[in-house]
């Protein structure tokens, strides 16, 4: 065969990877359906077209187009959302060549772009897909004091780009132990803050001088793209993601995103429970630690019943899977959040965690987390609770296209 | 009661209590009535009773038909199910300090001598039902240590939670390990062919250790200078300790087959990621699988082709299997969740709960004492509050030998069963005689 010949076979099948409406047309149908945007259907259908949603309701009340592919279960729910993971940049061979997820060389590295280290391919994606998670907040992790940025992928995708749904989700930030250094800076908790506050301040200052050009007679800065992706931080078009677990830590981030005027994500947060009104009245929502996060260090303190605390004072949550350095590499935001749900959440109040309020804190509601005419066609298909550990995962559905499938 | 025995009495329990150790054994009879049973040897009851008196169970059987001894604690445990004690065969609780790194075999290294017993770690591991752990050293050795056996009882020293045989000395396997953990750079192997030369001269010298001792029988005098590192490979190859081997990958497992058969050494193989490659193998071998269950492949080499079915797989060929929590690994309060998972992944229910009871206590030749509920055994049972494989489900009190350990009402128990401020840190010591901690709760 020739080059020339492969590179257009290759180009072919590659296009019918990529091609969404080939398998974009499905009725999906439920004895229980979870659509997040009302109440619970009993006996419900969901017809995707084109890969959106069409329409949704009860069976007897939907019309059912023909020549559909139909997919038939117990428990219907939207697509899942890992609210924080960094599946992806991380591999599950856990060797250097697979592990770009955190870049050592500088404590602020906020020019870092999750989109040019994510691996559409990476087996850990396919992995949670296979539990439907559909979509996940993902990029450089906790571990520096500024790690670099995060993007919102779908979990499916040749490319990146196919699957991005939203570039510069946030800015990641690390307080607390994990980003100090011993002989290094930041050595403490409080020279972290200190660099924190001086590079925004900086941030400030170049994208005032970027923009009026300074002074009467001062030059204008040369182009930095650290700063100036913090200037969109003051800007208050992109979170901070602060990654907090000790009440003292915390504390500082509603501090600090009080004192420079930005939008917070509180992630981890494992004391939370102890700054609950601190946090409400800060208005601002929390990507809570993995349910099953291990009980050590920082999180020493951790509770399985923290989801419930927070949610149940009004505060929005969202559940992670975070990030491991061994095993396992990753977690499933499917079976983190079942803890919740077996300690003080009902069903629906944790399913939520992982659908439309985790949508709604990343921002992307209007296109993912509940089942509405007009959004995503990303379902989720199960044989019976999807949070009890002896339930199947059947089916995993993505923009219309059926992209994990147990029947065939 | 005369004055004068009135007297005498504090006196004498305090004698009875010091004979005992400082560990409180059962005071008083106790029933449980109406639960669901499972024995794990033989069915489950309905409607049951169990009796336990004087840390054993006395009588087991359907409510109707089990007599109960007037003197007992009845305790109504309607609508509850009760099942043996959960026994890990694989635990690193204690803040545990095996071999160092100064060398890749140290069999003289006794992991209890480095156990902290007010480690929190314990307290989890009692709100998750678990009443038996062997705590291992690391894997990062060929070998690293000699294991102990130990029961959850509340502990003011590690001797308060050993399981003794019959001379009184505490029990425990050894540790070793294959595959990438142990390859380090020298003195330790830098390839698997000299990881298994290393293992092999050194029980051949523990086989000429012996031959000296078994030779200078009738003359002490000509007996070898004692070897404590040797000592200890020689209750290996005399059955008297197991092997409990680290293994991943497929050709690993199989080395481990083939060094255990040509020293005769008793072996569990621990972890198995890739057992489900060489089922039939370990089958043939008899070597019982101590496995887990973590929630992706991968975060090292030889654990990518990890998969949920290895329970499965290992049940159909015939391998006797447990679960093992590796704690901190996989968290000890949520050691259910694994049979769970792999009742999901294909294994049998019945299987899948012997996996983390007396499967266990077989790995650990404690499969007469401990692992299910039958007459004579050690009362080491769990209350839970429904299906134990339900995510769903609690674990409301866990009880030692007839003594209770963990009760969810209790918020002090509570507070390591949900964790929350104040978890983490070591739990209080328990004081034979000051506060609540002396009194019967």
């Amino acid at each position: 065969m020739t080059t020339r010949a492969l590179q257009v076979l290759l180009a072919g099948v590659v296009s019918v990877l990529n091609v969404p409406w080939i398998d974009a047309q499905v009725v999906v149908r439920a004895t229980r359906l979870y659509t997040m945007s009302g109440p619970p259907i009993t006996d419900g259908v969901v017809v995707v077209r084109d890969g959106k949603v069409a329409a949704v309701g009860r069976a007897a009340d939907v019309k059912i187009p023909t020549g559909f592919r139909e997919l038939q279960a117990a428990v219907v729910t939207p697509g899942l959302i890992d609210g924080h993971s960094v599946v992806g940049l991380t591999g599950q061979f856990n060797q250097r060549h697979d592990q770009d997820q955190l870049e050592s060389s500088s404590p602020m590295q906020p020019e870092l772009r999750a989109v040019d280290a994510y691996n559409a391919h990476e087996r850990l994606v396919g992995w949670v897909r296979s539990f439907g998670v559909t979509t996940v907040h993902t990029g450089h992790a906790p571990g520096e004091l500024i790690s670099g940025q995060t993007i919102i992928v779908k979990t499916t995708g040749n490319t990146v780009e196919d699957a991005l749904v939203a570039d510069t989700a946030a800015v990641a930030v690390t307080l607390g132990p994990r980003s100090t250094k011993q002989g290094k800076s930041p050595g403490t908790r409080g020279k972290q803050v200190a660099m924190l506050r001086k590079k925004l301040d900086q941030a400030r200052d170049y994208a005032r001088k970027r923009s009026n050009g300074g002074p009467a007679g001062e030059e204008r800065p040369a182009r930095d793209i650290g700063l100036e992706v913090l200037a969109r931080v003051l800007n208050k078009e992109v979170p901070l993601l602060v990654t907090a677990q000790r009440t003292q830590d915390i504390a500082t981030a509603l501090r600090l995103t009080r004192e420079l005027d930005v939008r917070l994500w509180l992630d981890g947060a494992a004391e939370s429970y102890l700054l609950i009104d601190e946090i409400k009245a800060a208005g601002v929502p929390v990507i809570l630690h993995p349910g099953m996060a291990r009980a050590n260090g920082e999180l020493e303190n951790a509770s399985f019943e923290t989801a419930a605390r927070l949610q149940r004072a009004g505060i929005r949550v969202a559940m992670q899977s975070g990030y491991e350095a061994y095993v396992p590499k990753t977690r499933v935001v499917l079976f983190e959040a079942a803890m919740a749900a077996a300690n003080g959440l009902s069903f629906e109040e944790t399913l939520a965690m992982i659908t439309i309020d985790a949508a709604r804190i990343l921002g992307i509601d209007r296109r993912v987390g509940s089942i509405a005419a007009g959004k995503d066609g990303d379902l989720a298909l199960y044989d019976g609770d999807p949070f009890e550990y002896t339930t199947h995962c059947l089916a995993t559905i993505v923009d219309g296209e059926v992209v994990h499938d147990t029947s065939r | 009661m005369s004055g004068y025995s009135r007297f005498l009495w504090p006196f004498f329990a305090a004698v009875a209590v010091s004979a005992a150790g400082p560990v409180r054994a059962q005071e008083r009879p106790h029933a449980f009535l109406g639960a669901r049973i499972i024995p794990i040897e033989g069915e489950p009851i309905g409607s049951g009773t169990l009796v336990v008196v004087d840390g054993v169970i006395r009588a087991l059987g359907p409510v109707e038909g089990t007599s109960v001894p007037e003197s007992a604690v009845r305790v109504d445990a309607a609508g509850k199910t009760i099942l043996p004690g959960l026994v890990c065969t694989h635990s690193h609780i204690g803040g545990v300090g095996g071999a160092d790194s100064s060398e890749p075999l140290q069999p003289d290294v006794r992991v209890y001598d480095s156990i902290n017993v007010h480690d929190s770690g314990f307290r989890r591991a009692v709100a998750g039902g678990l009443t038996t752990l062997n705590i291992m050293p690391g894997s990062g050795h060929l070998l690293s240590g000699q294991t102990v056996y130990v029961k959850l009882r509340k502990a003011r020293t590690i001797e308060d939670m050993f399981i003794r045989a019959r001379d009184g000395s505490p029990l425990g396997g050894i540790k070793m390990a294959n595959g990438t953990n142990s390859r380090r750079d020298p003195p330790f192997p830098g390839t698997r062919g000299k990881s298994a030369a290393l293992v092999r001269a050194e029980y051949v010298r523990a086989q000429e250790y012996r031959d000296k001792i078994v030779r200078a029988a009738a003359d002490p005098a000509r007996a070898p200078p004692r070897d404590l590192r040797l000592e200890a490979l020689v209750e290996v190859l005399d059955g008297k300790r197991v092997v409990h081997h680290h293994t991943h990958r497929h050709d690993d497992i199989v080395t481990v087959l083939r060094l255990a058969k040509e020293f005769g050494f008793r072996v569990v193989l621990h972890h198995v990621s890739e057992g489900w490659k060489v089922a039939d193998e370990i089958a043939r071998a008899g070597a019982p699988c101590s496995i887990i269950l973590v929630d992706s492949p991968g975060g090292k080499l030889e654990a990518v082709n990890l998969v949920f079915q290895t329970g499965a797989i290992l049940e159909k060929a015939g391998v006797a299997t447990a679960f093992h929590t590796d704690d901190w690994i996989t968290d000890s309060r949520l050691f259910l969740r694994q049979p769970a998972l792999a009742v999901r992944a294909g294994m049998s229910r019945k299987a899948a709960l012997e996996s983390v009871t007396l499967a266990g206590a077989r790995m650990l030749d404690l499969g007469d004492r401990i692992g299910s509920l039958r007459v004579g055994k050690d009362a080491d049972f769990v209350v839970l509050s429904g299906d134990p494989l339900s995510v769903y489900t609690k674990v409301l009190q866990t009880w030692i030998e007839g003594v209770k350990v963990f009760d969810r009402d209790d918020p002090k128990d509570r507070l390591h069963a949900v964790g929350g401020y104040g978890a983490g840190s070591d739990q209080e010591p328990y004081h034979c005689c000051f506060g609540d901690e002396g009194g019967a709760r």
